[in-house]
């Protein structure tokens, strides 16, 4: 194969492929991401996605993106692509001020029409001048009249030949970044089994676009992507929602209980509801209830009756179930309450990430009512997380609640598959048969958790219920200093899990002059920035949080090391704000960005190096 | 194994606890109806769970020695379900009341209907907010006073049996708390009903709301005031049985009739619980006193498909056809590759 001279080599790249939301960019990054993926590249990807499903087309509203970043040491999507792919103007115009300075557009110039651009809303017929696009290398193809033209034979009615032109751009991308077709064939001839045109047709599309960029070498640049040096093991992609189904599932497993998810759909979590109600064949009920309030009380039923229960919401659905958490909290029943957290308040920013339901988790329900919350960080840990939820939930017999967010949610990752023997045993303290004085709330020393006794035991019949309840007998009590121990023990059981979760990890110096300081899903963009700065030799590290409460017992310990301690978070300073009460001694800088957008590695960057040349 | 207890009497399911129902409530009654409605219906001591969400009667699973949990304002049927679909073999019991089921309640109790759960939902219906001291509820009749209705409320009232029919409702009984031998008979026909069954018991509430069913329990009047409707049997009420019901075809609608020289009890209409089309068994549901006797007895009793069995179907159908059968092979299922 003729390449032109000037390969351009790299460690990494960002490819964007953006177009109506009827589109298929999703599915056009994906199999980028596949294919990156099979040839050795470690990935990062993010869909962007409006919250209509089709929104007008050709409209900024109605754009759809997926970004990918391929390459090695890869922890985030990237923050400005290399290359874009934009299928239409509103495409264009929403995301060129997401490429890199001298990056690569490819256009699809037949979707340039007048009637195109305007409701794109460029005022004149040349987006290039009118938005200053020159300092980018343009590439204009005629992506919709070739993909005509080479399906003219082919007898494929004209809208599905249409329908086809993302697989020009992609044939054009494969090129670009000297990537294999075979992956993307195979995909083909499985996914369109039963209609062969349709995968021909897709392959002839692939083939054309692919040509057409190595006919037009002149002036398409070229990538040569360094492959990445991966701990050998069988891989799989997997994306946050995905991974957190699947993680209850193996909690299930290792309880040997059975996995009962009641729940609502709502955005971005419904992948997890999906996920579960496919997998009936490891036993699964899912519930799919009336509202997010049955959501819940469907679960606490089910815990009551011996399953691991979960639930899965966001914000809003946060909201709605708190009264029932407290429930869950006073008849301490164990549960696992997900939510993946959306921009708000109200309805919000639906499908953009945020960080801002933290004190919702914590404190969001009346009376004195802790829960355990825990935040994954990144798409494949939910795995790890989902998992640990639940062991917590279950052998300290209390609700869980698992944040992760729309980013980690809806991005993508390979995954070292795991081996389910490398898992811990969870052991639920179900009171058995004929115990001896057993009464509902008689606790475990260490851990204060009660026992579990089922329905259907015999000898254990007994009641539990929302009322205050005596500390021994568990019967209804109203008895004031019962009221005070009762709260007291609730707490400090809660507290107790940090005997059983790992200590706080830095990643950088031991002794820098600054901390770093994140929880949950930043974590991609923040590990990345401290990374790169610690390389360049600055007196930087990271702290991570996936245990909010109760927090890991080494935080006061770690924070003392560090001059300076920076919190950065999608929200306008929750974690900061709790911090600063729970360990008030230090002093915190913050850093907020609430913008349904991730952190970039750029600002983070720049920002830190203020504070260390402070 | 002989010290396991395998027969059980109505005593074996009263706890411990203190009952804290005011003197004189209708709520006594039905619980002892229910107590001696669970020894015949074969199932263990331990089998039986009782969920109830807030009010006087939700204070219900506390007095029972069997399984139970006393939940919040509104959600038992949520609860219920999950513990229903998490344990199939459980005897699942619904406490509830008007307020409980059908106001803050309302969207769970018509979907456990909808989705034919198979508990047994026993509604008290008192047509008061008894425990928060005498606010109207979902049911009080049109014009009621009560101290959150000074002037008489502006509402009209739930028709419980009409809401449980239009909610897909397969089984629907109607009981009155006086009538203890009545309640027993059928708390055991609504077990033995294979879906949600619900019976609403008219229940007297002494203090906030007292003889709201009085025309209907009165010792003089009651049998001429209310029909017991018995499947397979006519409809056929009063005092000296001497009154029935038959349909007015012209009016599509249910006439009262003296049985005499018009009418003998051949021209009556048979009740027919099992009938698929509700249309009757609404205008049984419906009927009201003065017009019509108030219609006690199963109304409606049909066979569906029961939701938590259709679950558990599923289950094992897709377990037998799948080939993952555990984590580590759904891991490994789909896309994957080797480094």
């Amino acid at each position: 194969m003729s390449k032109k001279a000037d390969v351009i080599e790299c460690n990494d790249v960002v490819i964007r492929f953006s177009g109506d939301s009827g589109d298929g960019m999703q599915l056009t990054g994906t199999l980028f991401s596949d294919t990156s993926a099979f040839i050795g590249n470690d990935l990062s990807t993010f869909p962007d996605y409006p919250s209509e499903i089709r929104a007008p087309q050709g409209t900024i509203g109605g754009v759809s993106g997926f970004q990918v970043h391929v390459g090695t040491k890869i922890k985030t999507p990237g923050d400005y692509a290399d290359v874009l792919v934009a299928m239409n103007p509103a495409a264009l115009k929403a995301t060129a001020k997401w490429v890199k300075e001298g990056g690569t557009i490819i256009l699809d110039e037949d979707s340039f029409d007048e009637r195109g651009l305007k409701k794109a809303g460029y005022k004149t017929d040349d987006p290039i001048t009118e938005d200053k696009l020159d300092v980018f290398n343009i590439i204009q193809a005629p992506i919709s009249s070739l993909t005509k033209e080479a399906l003219k034979d082919t007898g494929l009615d004209p809208k599905s030949v249409l329908r086809s032109k993302n697989m020009f751009a992609l044939g054009m991308v494969y090129w670009i970044f000297d990537r294999p077709l075979n992956y993307t064939e195979e995909f083909f001839e499985k996914k369109f089994k039963k209609k062969p045109i349709v995968v021909e047709a897709n392959k002839i599309v692939l083939r054309a676009g692919y040509n057409y960029a190595e006919t037009m070498e002149h002036s398409t640049p070229s990538y040569k992507v360094s492959p990445a040096k991966i701990q050998k093991g069988t891989y799989r992609n997997i994306s946050g929602n995905l991974a957190t189904a699947w993680g209850f599932i193996a909690a299930a497993e290792k309880a040997k209980l059975e996995l009962f998810c009641g729940s609502y759909p709502i955005t971005p979590a419904t992948e997890i509801l999906q996920e579960l109600s496919i997998r009936k064949d490891l036993g699964v009920k899912t519930f799919q209830a009336e509202d997010e309030i049955a959501g819940i009380c469907t679960s606490i039923g089910a815990s009551f009756a011996g399953d691991l229960a979960i639930t899965t919401t966001s914000g809003p659905g946060l909201a709605l179930k708190g009264e029932a958490i407290g429930l869950a909290v006073m008849t301490e029943l164990p549960m696992v309450i997900v939510d993946v957290q959306r921009g708000g308040p109200s309805t919000g920013l639906p499908t953009k990430p945020e960080q801002s339901d933290l004190m919702q988790a914590l404190y969001g329900r009346n009376g004195e009512s802790p829960v355990v919350v825990i935040a994954a960080s990144t798409p494949s840990d939910c795995f790890h997380y989902a998992f640990l939820s639940a062991k917590i939930a279950i052998e300290h017999m209390t609700p869980v609640i698992l944040l992760t967010d729309g980013f980690i949610a809806n991005g993508s990752e390979p995954w070292k598959i795991p081996s389910m023997a490398d898992y811990p045993e969870i052991k639920a303290p179900i009171a058995l048969e004929g115990s001896k004085d057993w009464n509902p709330y008689v606790r475990d020393v260490e851990r204060l958790a009660r026992t579990w006794a089922v329905p259907g035991t015999i000898g254990l019949e007994h009641r539990i219920g929302g009322l205050e309840k005596d500390e021994l007998k568990g019967s209804v009590s109203q008895d004031p200093m019962n009221h005070q121990r009762m709260t007291e023990i609730r707490e400090e059981k809660v507290q107790r899990v940090n005997n059983y979760i790992p200590e706080l990890e830095v990643e950088g110096d031991k002794n820098a002059k600054l901390l770093v300081v994140g929880w949950g899903g930043t974590y991609g963009h923040l590990a990345t920035s401290v990374n790169d700065l610690h390389e360049q030799g600055k007196s930087i590290a990271l702290a991570h949080f996936n245990f909010i409460k109760p927090l890991p017992k080494n935080v006061k310990e770690v924070f003392s090391r560090y001059e300076k301690i920076v919190v950065c978070e999608n929200n306008l300073g929750q974690f900061v704000g709790y911090l600063r009460m729970t360990n008030p001694e230090f002093n915190y800088e913050q850093y907020n960005k609430i913008q349904g957008l991730p952190f970039t590695t750029i600002e983070l960057e720049e920002h830190f190096i203020k504070l260390l040349e402070e | 194994m002989s010290d396991i207890q395998t027969t059980f009497t109505a005593k074996d399911f009263k706890s411990d606890q203190e009952v804290r129902w005011c003197p004189g409530c209708g709520d006594h009654a039905i619980m002892n109806a229910i107590q001696r409605a669970l020894p015949d219906l074969g199932y263990k001591k331990e089998n039986f769970a009782f969920i109830s969400g807030i009010g006087c009667s939700s204070r219900f699973p506390y007095y029972m020695n069997t399984y139970g949990f006393h939940s919040i304002h509104g959600r038992a049927s949520a609860i219920a379900s999950g513990v229903k679909v998490a344990n199939p073999k459980l005897s699942v019991w619904q406490i509830t009341g008007d307020g409980d089921a059908m106001a803050i309640g309302g969207n769970h109790f018509i979907h456990v209907i909808r989705r034919n759960v198979d508990i047994n939902i026993i509604l008290f219906n008192n047509e008061i907010y008894g425990l928060t001291k005498g606010q109207y509820s979902p049911t009080s009749k049109f014009g009621s006073v009560t101290k959150t209705s000074p002037y008489g409320t502006v509402e009209h009232p739930f028709h419980p049996g009409e809401l449980i029919i239009g909610a897909q409702g397969k089984f629907f009984a109607r009981s009155i708390d006086t009538n203890l031998k009545l309640c027993q008979e059928i708390f055991q026909q609504a077990s033995r009903h294979d879906g949600a069954s619900v019976v609403e018991v008219l229940q007297n509430c002494v203090i906030y709301n007292d003889k709201t069913h009085a025309a209907l329990s009165d010792k003089e009047h009651k049998e001429d005031r209310t029909i017991v409707l018995r499947h397979g049997e006519p409809m056929i009420f009063g005092k000296n049985k001497d009154k029935g019901l038959i349909l007015d075809t012209e009016n599509l609608k249910l006439k009262v009739v003296e049985l005499g020289d018009k009418y003998s009890e051949k021209d009556l209409l048979v009740h027919n619980a099992e009938e698929k089309n509700p249309g009757i068994h609404l205008m049984l549901a419906n009927m009201s006193y003065p017009d019509y006797p108030v219609a006690f007895g199963v109304i409606r009793s049909v066979k569906a498909q029961t939701y938590d069995n259709a679950v558990q179907k599923q289950v094992e159908d897709v377990k037998s056809k799948s080939s993952v059968k555990c984590v580590d092979d759904l891991l490994r299922s789909g896309t994957t590759w080797e480094v």
